[in-house]
């Protein structure tokens, strides 16, 4: 008995918490490019946190369900319906064998991430399920998903059970997580930077314009990054700087002065200056951008980073309790 | 040594500003760095990443926090951490000579894309090109680019040819190729800007095995030159 796929939509693929630990051999990190999200709709439905789930890109998907299942979704401002009830994210919902799972496209944000109770079960590559796209490996035989695909899903855990038996009625759990985990799409959002190694070889006004100006997302942007238009940074000096690592969330600047902010599927090394880098926390934030949209930047500190990262984790603790408290 | 944050959840640890000097060096200055800082296991630490002259060291900054380091002293903790690595890893074993692979490739037409164009750009005939850059041997500086895609160090300065004006949208996996003064050898179909003077039937990279990739930064490559129909028998 599997899931099955009516319509993949735009760009579907297989994402867990991505594959730390394979950088050296030039594997990217990849996953859920809203890593926290991800985590809390997992949390939500009772799995664990690395189970596999889906990331979807722009909408279109239709799931047809083998069995009865918990779902809970995150990301942009998505229409989701189970046949004809409509499922706001950060809510775990029952859904029933036969009935089906439909996401929209878009008003708002690019991506959004589903969890299934029991998780999407494929074997793991490189000790993960995620989709590595550009080297087409993870996931569902390293590809998006396709019309009429059909994946296995592992069991429903027993805390997973019993609230799909105690929302027989209700359908809907009465909690929810809170709206900005759950809906981290902005209009114009402001993402905190922390300045990167190569600040200091930009002129002033490029570093004026980093600060102050809005940036457009160009079509050519995916997972491995955002591309900007707006004002073209220049720098002080044309030195050509020796490769060395880059991670989700920096900020390079190739030579024509555009920006790319990296995202989850990045190289693992790169020759661009590093202007700055995109804080761990609004990199979910970062991850609802599409083109067209703008965006702008705004300085803050390391210490505020990790303060900020600190805070959000003792928030979904405290989360995650609470979850448990409720369990039937 | 200089470090300094990448983003908040990884530092660089950089050894000299430029490439300068002979970078075979340089590199074994960051594998011993990157050995050293391995050995001491510090907390939190998720992953490390040598790269030319740096060595890139990945962090969870909440296992950080679990360790010890107050919230608002993360770098400087791992500074600490970094700094005594250093100091204990003086005279520690140190890593033993590095591993020689060889790496047939075959230069003929049909796979040499581009070794016309590097031999009218060098001044060299195609065979000496490929002489030459079979007789020498190079050194794996750091897998990148894409999984397993060696960034080799020891290109002979006459064969040095400035990457493409335009990209290929699909270089074969396989091709074997010049870009400025490194070559390099594309483990999987891709785009890509280096001029392709070859191609091995070798397989750099596998998803399925661990380690992933057949190189390592370290090794010593050399490759050998192979005609068609030992390609095609090593492809099998």
């Amino acid at each position: 008995m599997k899931l099955s796929v009516g319509s993949a939509g735009f760009l579907t693929t297989v994402q867990d918490l991505g594959r730390p630990g394979f950088r050296r051999f030039g594997v990217s990190v990849g996953g859920a490019l809203d890593s926290h999200g991800f985590r809390l709709v997992n949390l939500l439905v009772g799995n664990d946190e690395t189970a596999a789930g889906f990331e979807i890109t722009l909408g279109g998907l239709r799931l047809n369900f083998p069995d009865e299942r918990l779902v809970a979704w995150c990301g942009g401002e998505f229409d989701v319906s189970i046949d004809s009830l409509s499922l706001p994210a950060g809510r775990a919902a029952a859904i029933r064998a036969g009935e089906e799972l439909l996401i929209k496209q878009p008003r708002r944000g690019c991506r959004a991430w589903l969890a299934i109770s029991g998780g999407v079960d494929l074997p793991k590559v490189l000790e993960s399920r995620s989709t590595d796209l550009r080297s087409n490996f993870g996931g569902l035989v390293g590809r998006p998903l396709r019309d009429g695909d059909a994946i296995s899903l592992g069991e429903n855990s027993s805390w997973a059970q019993s609230l799909l038996d105690s929302l027989r009625q209700d359908r809907i759990a009465s909690w929810s997580a809170p709206p900005a985990w759950a809906g981290p799409a902005q209009a114009l959002p402001v993402l905190r930077i922390a300045r990167g190694t190569d600040w200091d070889r930009f002129n002033d006004s490029a570093l004026h314009a980093l600060l102050t100006e809005t940036f457009t997302v160009s079509p050519d942007s995916d997972r491995m990054g955002a591309r900007l238009a707006g004002p073209v940074l220049q720098r002080n000096d044309h030195v050509d700087l020796v490769s060395e690592a880059v991670a989700p969330g920096t900020i390079q600047v190739p030579p024509n002065g555009n920006p790319i902010l990296l995202l989850g599927d990045c190289q693992t090394i790169g020759g661009y200056p590093k202007i700055a880098h995109v804080l761990t926390v609004d990199l979910p934030i970062a991850a609802q951008l599409r083109a067209g949209d703008g965006v702008k930047f705004r300085e803050t500190s390391l210490t505020d980073a990790h303060r900020l990262l600190h805070e959000r984790e003792c928030d979904l603790e405290q989360f995650r309790v609470g979850i448990k408290l409720h369990a039937p | 040594m200089q470090i300094t944050p990448l983003g908040d959840s990884a530092l660089i640890i950089r050894l000299r500003d430029e490439l300068e000097g002979p970078s075979e060096n340089a590199l074994d200055e960051v594998l011993a760095l990157h050995d050293c800082i391995k050995r001491a296991q510090i907390p939190g630490i998720i992953e490390l990443a040598s790269a030319y002259t740096t060595v890139a060291l990945f962090f969870n900054p909440l296992a950080v926090i679990a360790a010890g380091a107050e919230p608002d002293r993360i770098y400087a903790w791992l500074e600490e951490q970094i700094d005594r690595a250093v100091a204990d890893g003086d005279g520690q074993a140190k890593r033993g000579s590095p591993s020689v692979v060889e790496i047939p490739v075959c230069y003929e037409e049909g796979f040499a894309l581009d070794l016309d164009e590097v031999s009218k750009h060098v001044g060299l005939s195609p065979k000496e090109v490929v002489d030459l850059h079979c007789g020498t041997e190079y050194r794996v500086n750091c897998l990148g680019f894409m999984p397993g895609f060696p960034y080799l160090s020891g290109l002979p300065s006459q064969l040095a040819t400035p990457r493409r004006a335009v990209p290929r949208k699909d270089v074969p996996a396989g091709s074997v190729g010049i870009g400025g003064a490194q070559t390099g050898i594309y483990p999987m179909r891709s785009p890509g800007g280096w001029n392709v003077i070859g191609r091995t039937p070798v397989r750099l990279f596998d998803a399925n095995k661990i380690p992933p990739a057949l190189l390592h930064a370290g090794d010593c490559v050399r490759f050998r030159s192979i005609e068609r129909d030992e390609f095609e028998a090593l492809l099998k």
